[in-house]
């Protein structure tokens, strides 16, 4: 069973969805990088061998009972690891593409800096893999929506590799978009005034499979989230009105809040 | 005129017939059936009601009696669809955190028999 250790406890949290090819390097890497870090595979009910190969690779697994997509398969590792007592966690995806060599830089940054969020990013420093076509025109895209509400800019708004801190984990466990969580998490986090940085990471190609955003689906995505980025602004009545809560304050939220 | 109003009753006895066999055979649950029936009365008391279509058009200043009809049908399914698109996304949000918890329960449980 995955205990939390120690002050500075991590957890390591991969979801995963019908990655049987490439769950066990991505379970491997992290075992090698980071060998007294536990690793939780979230199965969002596939359908192939993903369980049973991440188990053999090392891993804990919390499997959903049916599929939630990608923001409800995280939130449900958000919320073990808070109730486990983790102070931090980091995400991983589990198609491969993130090298575990980052997730110490990551970690490190996460509990020096005092951020609530650290974002492992593709596109600072120019390192590794661009994204061109339609997906490079979403992150430019993305950019630009999100310089003028977070007020900074942030390089690589669709990242997956994220680490959080006990306090973003909070709000997450409560709180969390469910379909294309990363950018909409980004200001959520805003919303109680919460920090986030961001550390170069390389980028692979996936090493099987692919990805859930086809060209096909793109403007739904960015309709989607473009969407899910206003409704976000539009609760930011404290913001508006110029007096802010406090952070304790600002997460609690009461029992049985519906809000995503 | 006339026989639109017909068409109208009919529909509106169809869909009073659909809704009442669906809850008998539990298809829908009798809570969500209450707006499909009063919608449905409703369209059938009006397309029986001539005269009251007709003060309708008058006093909203339709130009059109049928476009009443079409306008007051087309309102309450709105309405309608909107309830439901609401309550779906509460089902929908009550589901997934049931999931949710129901893994972390397993996963609980799971270690207490694995920690013996």
């Amino acid at each position: 069973m995955i205990r939390a250790r120690g002050p500075e406890s991590l957890l390591l949290i991969v979801p995963a969805w019908n990655e049987e090819g490439a769950i066990a390097g991505v379970v491997q890497s992290l075992r090698r990088y980071m060998p007294q870090t536990p690793v939780l595979v979230i199965d969002d009910c596939s359908s192939d061998r993903t369980v049973a190969i991440a188990r053999e690779a090392g891993a804990e697994i919390l499997p959903l009972p049916h599929h939630l997509g990608l923001g409800g398969c995280v939130q449900a590792g958000y919320k073990l690891a808070y109730e486990l007592g983790f102070k931090y966690v980091i995400r991983i995806d589990g198609d491969g593409q993130h090298d575990a060599r980052d997730v110490e830089r990551i970690f490190e940054r996460l509990k020096t800096s005092g951020c609530e969020m650290v974002i492992g990013s593709r596109y600072l420093n120019g390192t590794g893999m661009q994204e061109r076509g339609l997906r490079g025109l979403g992150v430019r895209f993305f950019r630009m929506v999100l310089r003028p509400i977070l007020g900074r800019p942030v390089h690589d708004p669709t990242s997956g590799f994220v680490g959080v801190n006990r306090a973003a984990l909070d709000v997450f466990s409560r709180s969390f978009p469910l379909d294309y969580p990363e950018i909409e998490a980004l200001v959520v986090l805003q919303r109680r005034r919460f920090r986030f940085e961001e550390v170069p990471c390389k980028m692979r190609p996936r090493v099987t499979g692919r990805s859930s955003i086809t060209a096909a689906k793109s403007l739904y995505y960015i309709a989607h989230v473009l969407l899910g980025v206003f409704v976000n602004v539009l609760k930011f009545d404290h913001r508006r009105r110029g007096h802010f809560p406090q952070k304790t304050a600002a997460v609690a939220q009461p029992k049985g809040s519906r809000e995503r | 005129m006339q026989s639109l109003l017909n068409v109208t009753t009919v529909l509106s006895v169809l869909l009073l017939l659909l809704v009442l066999f669906s809850v008998r055979r539990a298809h829908i649950r009798v809570e969500y059936s209450v707006s499909w029936l009063l919608a449905a009365a409703g369209m059938l008391v009006l397309s029986r009601a001539r005269p009251a279509l007709e003060f309708l058009t008058r006093r909203w200043g339709i130009p059109d009696t049928p476009l009443t009809l079409f306008l007051i049908a087309g309102s309450v399914f709105l309405v309608m669809f909107f309830r439901f698109s609401v309550i779906i996304s509460h089902l929908r949000d009550d589901n997934i955190a049931l999931a949710q918890r129901v893994a972390i329960l397993e996963y609980h449980i799971q270690s207490m028999r694995n920690d013996g």
